[in-house]
């Protein structure tokens, strides 16, 4: 129709059928909403476990020292803090593997080696979160403040689909539980292409589809039946934790993701699933 | 009231599940703001709601929901009672509301010292609460038990006018009492009961001696408050509208 062709593409939100950037606003939208309560609606949603699937994600990750990370859709800093974590405690194994074999050297000669490496506590690694939704990183930045994260940490205000960085960039690029809010997903993979490093690495944490009957069909009453109702008691917000569900059951599954990905240029893509395929990590890799 | 389709047919990957939740649900809003609910959802809601508002007495948004969730039974014996009545049957044909934008403050400022215009609006301003503050219906799934239920909560701070109650948490319990025993309302019930475990041994006392017994007892004298217009009797005298309704004057 005419008015279809005005407002532009139609896509959808949760069920509903909107154009795109109705899509948009109404996404930025729900996370202005839920931003301060989003760490406590997904510790109450999936009873904490989302928690080991980040870890397993930052674990599949394996960074050392040095590696340049970009967090987009990072919004509360849930990868960052993590990336940071798993470098500090591998630069310390490398610092103590140091200390063993100076120990010919004089205490004035361990101790100036020493203050050298206390400077670069990360080894030069870095993580910059990206996120399109102020609130998100305005709650990101708190809670770096309030948990003593600054070093290697940067926030900036960005599109998935138009990032605000040069080409060539990263080492690693990832996305948790962010790419199902995008619009264009095409886009937001040819950006993630893009900006990483040839040998770069991308990896992206998201809920997936379940091929289990039953489980599927329990799965669906607890996040059609439950999860909403936890929105409205807990953040007082019922529209956007059914959209949250809804947007769940639209998504690509695993093999239509890996097609995507593929796609824009990944190489060696794979996904691994976690929980059944409740949650799925795609990994590809930039040549 | 009106019946359309909050969500368009979902052209879901997985189309099963999205229909079935649809029948379960039925998918009809029938008012704006109306957020269709299955049975379960409205049992895990009411359990939730009343949880959360013990543990956070600033969730008056949770005190909406149990009222909303636990009100089926009462709710259609309040619209009833208005239904029999002359003046309630008007009010559920004109659908007053009570709100900043359909009050004239300065006129009911100016009535005399006394009259439910007068006393209404010196409550809210020594109270600081505003009408606009009652939380719209969202989970009851007939359009005319949600004016019902809109009423009841414009009506509230009325009650507390004419029962010369405050705001603070022995004021709002001895409120929820007359309440109770007028509408009948789960929510006001437990509310009731609940209400005072946060209260200290004197104020306990008084609650349980003074102002629970005659709450009570004019709950049980006075008509149906819900049939009250009383947007036509701001001139009215608070003691005369108490008599007439058959409310005892407050110790």
């Amino acid at each position: 129709s005419v008015r279809g062709l005005a407002a532009g593409p139609e896509t959808h939100f949760g069920f509903q059928t909107v154009t795109e950037a109705e899509r948009r606003e109404k996404i930025y939208q729900v996370f202005e909403s839920v931003a301060k309560k989003y760490d406590v609606m997904n510790d109450s949603m999936t009873l904490g476990i989302h928690r080991v699937w980040k870890d397993i994600l930052v674990h599949k990750m394996n960074p050392s020292p040095g590696t340049l990370l970009l967090d987009v859709a990072g919004g509360t800093g849930d990868i960052a803090f993590r990336f940071i974590n798993y470098v500090r405690s591998v630069r310390e194994r490398q610092l103590q593997r140091k200390l063993k074999h100076h120990q010919n050297l004089s205490w004035q000669e361990i101790s100036e080696s020493y203050k050298e490496d206390k400077l670069k506590s990360l080894g030069d690694s870095q993580v910059v979160v990206c996120d399109i939704n102020k609130e998100m990183l305005k709650v990101g930045k708190q809670k770096a403040q309030h948990l003593g994260y600054s070093e290697g940490l940067s926030w900036v205000l960005g599109n998935a689909e138009e990032l605000p960085f040069d080409d060539d960039k990263f080492d690693v690029y990832t996305i948790a539980f962010g790419i199902r809010n995008v619009t264009r997903i095409d886009l937001a993979l040819q950006e993630a292409y893009r900006v990483l490093k040839p040998g770069g690495r991308f990896l992206c944490l998201e809920f997936s589809h379940v091929s289990n009957p039953l489980l599927s069909r329990l799965y669906d009453l607890y996040s059609f039946q439950v999860i909403p109702v936890l929105g409205e008691v807990i953040a007082g917000d019922w529209k956007s934790y059914q959209y949250l569900v809804e947007s769940i059951r639209r998504f690509p599954p695993q093999e239509e993701l890996k097609a995507m990905i593929e796609d824009a240029g990944f190489f060696n893509v794979d996904y691994q699933n976690l929980n059944s395929g409740i949650v799925a990590i795609h990994s590809g890799f930039k040549l | 009231g009106r019946a359309c389709l909050s969500r368009t047919e979902p052209r879901a990957r997985d189309g099963r599940s999205g229909e079935e939740e649809e029948e379960e649900e039925g998918c009809y809003q029938l008012y704006p703001g109306h957020i269709p609910t299955s049975p379960l959802q409205k049992a895990l809601l009411a359990a939730g709601s009343a949880f959360m508002a013990l543990y956070d007495p600033y969730r008056h948004d949770m005190v909406a929901v149990l009222g909303e969730t636990t009100g089926c039974l009462a709710l259609p014996n309040l619209r009833d009672k208005m239904k029999h009545h002359p003046e309630g049957y008007r009010i559920l044909q004109e659908r007053p509301r009570i709100r900043l934008s359909t009050l004239d403050m300065a006129r009911l400022q100016a009535l005399p010292d006394g009259t439910l215009g007068r006393e209404y609006v010196r409550f809210l301003e020594d109270n600081k609460v505003s009408p606009d503050t009652r939380m719209p219906p969202k989970f009851v799934d007939d359009e005319e038990l949600a004016y019902v239920i809109q009423r009841y909560r414009e009506v509230h701070d009325l009650m507390h006018t004419l029962l010369g109650m405050p705001t603070n948490m022995l004021g709002e319990v001895v409120v929820k009492w007359f309440e109770a025993v007028q509408t009948g309302l789960p929510m006001c019930i437990l509310g009731a009961a609940f209400g005072p475990v946060r209260l200290s041994a004197r104020k306990l006392q008084l609650l349980a001696t003074e102002l629970v017994p005659w709450a009570i007892r004019s709950g049980r004298n006075a008509n149906c408050i819900l049939n009250v217009y009383y947007e036509e009797r701001w001139e009215q005298p608070v003691e005369s509208l108490r008599e007439e309704i058959g409310i005892f004057p407050p110790p």
